[in-house]
């Protein structure tokens, strides 16, 4: 019955197929393929978050923490998502100043179900934008895990999208002023990686150690769980840095394929350097590079060529260790999970490096007219400074505000017991 | 009567509890503990932070046998937990007073 129908339909479908470049060619026509792939990108996305990250962060605290940094990053993607249709969305993507957007898509007005962003619906757009406006927010979390309120943390994370990510997203993405000057960031070294990276950094400072350390044992509950959960961020980075293309076509294709490479390049530097200065080599090492790796490739997915991911993934691998095993203890502070260590400096060698991959005779796709490699490198370092300069400050603001007015910290007593029981009367283990 | 109390390498439960049986060994019981002797502990490194730990998992074995039975279950306890490695464990021997078989009420010697 098919078999017949097809045959009847041929014709048509030829007719259809013969007519299609057409179609394709005009602005604003939706891709069905572009559009298959963006709902699939989006969904890889959502779950780096959840349960990925989720994983990674709650193997790598004590037991009695594991359950609190679940729930923060799950209750991060529910915030996210409130705010996102509420007033996010429209303040990172509608046109505005060069600074921020307006409000004028507030409340996800104007986009139906027939609205487009390209060749994709909007609403699988916004939705998209949505995962990652999540993760950044929950990388953040590794920096202060193990010590933080909940609801300074909710408080934190509200305000902190809406007058951090959500302006240096407009910059970068939202047709801000980092954009126009020629900036190049795939899927998000700045915006995503080194904007994380650095509010981590900060609220550590301000913040402080966890009490004990770092002269007690704060061994990981379950690097088990860590593997798995660094492994599904693996698998989730393709939808971040494919994705990021909008449109399943060669250069998603590539970006994918840099990515495999980049991630596990860094993984194999990280083993090997600590094999070398330790004497073995460890899981947590292993995926830590693995980390590093997908975080350095991600803004400059879809510039450079399998061997630029190489050399990024190689340059990441090795820089990261060096900032958590040595930076982190020669300084003192308590980045406790090393989201500035591993996204903050992993974001900002892989922004440098695009800049200098994307030269075609590296194997990227060319530097733009006119614009010679030390300038494009130069573009690259203007958007890091300005990220960490402008997220650094805002963040140390809201942090220091939130500090005074209802607290950052829970009790000492409350630390040595554990957040899952004091925050939550829930235990993550039960056995 | 006696009270043996080893404490063994984990993995060498199951060839001691074998043992223990073919000496004529009718139960024990056993505990997962912690502890170190003259091995010491060990060091666990993450993400370059180095931790000493100094109680290693070990296996303690309980066992009251009656007092003709002490020399062969300590030679077969010995004989199966030894590696020849450092921790190997300990073999603790000491007086019992006196043992009550619960569903019985049977004591002393009937009651092992």
């Amino acid at each position: 019955m098919s078999n017949f129908l097809f045959k009847a339909c041929s014709p048509i479908i030829l007719l259809l197929a013969a007519i299609m470049p057409g179609i394709a060619g005009a602005q604003d026509a939706l891709d069905s393929g572009d559009t298959a792939w963006m709902l699939t990108s989006t969904a890889l996305v959502l779950f780096m978050t959840i349960p990925g990250l989720s994983l990674f962060y709650a193997g790598m605290v004590r037991a009695k923490n594991a359950l609190s940094v679940m729930m923060q990053c799950f209750t991060i993607c529910c915030l996210m998502t409130v705010l996102w249709v509420l007033y996010l969305y429209s303040l990172a993507f509608s046109d505005g100043s060069a600074f921020i957007g307006d409000l004028s898509m507030a409340f996800m007005s104007g986009v139906g179900v027939d609205s487009l962003s390209g060749t994709i619906p909007e609403s699988v757009f916004s939705m998209f934008q949505l995962t990652f406006a999540i993760i950044t927010p929950a990388l953040i979390v590794g920096a202060f895990a193990e010590r933080m309120k909940f609801s300074a943390m909710l408080w934190f994370m509200a305000i902190w999208v809406s007058v951090v990510y959500a302006p240096i997203c407009h910059w970068v993405w939202g047709g801000g002023w980092l954009g126009e000057m020629g900036v190049l960031d795939f899927a998000g070294g700045t915006v995503v990686h080194i904007n994380a990276g650095i509010a981590g950094l900060v609220a550590a400072i301000v913040m402080g150690k966890r009490r004990g350390y770092p002269e007690s044992p704060m061994k990981p509950s379950n690097l088990v769980l860590t593997m798995v959960g660094a492994a599904m961020l693996w698998v989730g980075w393709f939808g971040f840095n494919a994705g990021s293309e909008l449109a399943a076509d060669g250069v998603a294709g590539m970006a994918m394929a840099v990515t495999q490479v980049a991630t596990a390049a860094g993984a194999l530097t990280w083993m090997f350097a600590e094999w070398k200065s330790h004497g073995k080599p460890s899981a947590l090492g292993l995926v830590s590079g693995a980390v590093a790796g997908l975080v350095a490739i991600t803004p400059a997915s879809g510039f450079v060529g399998p061997m630029g991911a190489l050399a990024i993934g190689f340059a990441s691998g090795f820089g990261c260790y060096i900032s958590v095993v040595k930076i982190k203890r020669t300084f003192g502070y308590d980045d406790s999970l090393d989201a500035f260590g591993v996204h903050g400096i992993g974001g900002i060698i892989g922004a440098v490096l695009t800049g200098v991959f994307v030269d075609a005779g590296l194997g990227g796709a060319g530097l733009a007219d006119g614009v010679s490699m030390a300038a494009q490198v130069g573009k690259q370092f203007v958007g890091i400074v300005a990220t960490i300069v402008y997220c650094g400050i805002v963040s140390f603001i809201i942090l220091k505000v939130l500090d005074n007015v209802i607290g950052l910290r829970v009790s000492e007593q409350d630390e040595q017991e554990g957040l899952d029981l004091v925050l939550h009367d829930e235990q993550g283990y039960n056995m | 009567m006696k009270l043996i109390t080893a404490v063994i390498k984990p993995f060498k439960l199951e060839e001691v509890r074998e043992a223990l049986a073919e000496a004529g060994v009718q139960g024990m019981t056993v505990t997962e503990v912690k502890g170190f002797g003259r091995q010491k502990g060990h060091t666990e490194l993450y993400r370059g932070a180095e931790y000493s730990v100094d109680f290693i998992p070990k296996t303690k074995l309980e066992a009251a046998v009656s007092d003709e039975l002490v020399e062969v279950a300590v030679e077969a306890i010995v004989s199966s937990a030894a590696t020849g490695s450092i921790g190997d464990g300990k073999v603790f021997i000491s007086d019992l007073g006196q043992v009550t078989r619960i569903r019985t009420g049977e004591t002393g010697d009937q009651a092992l």
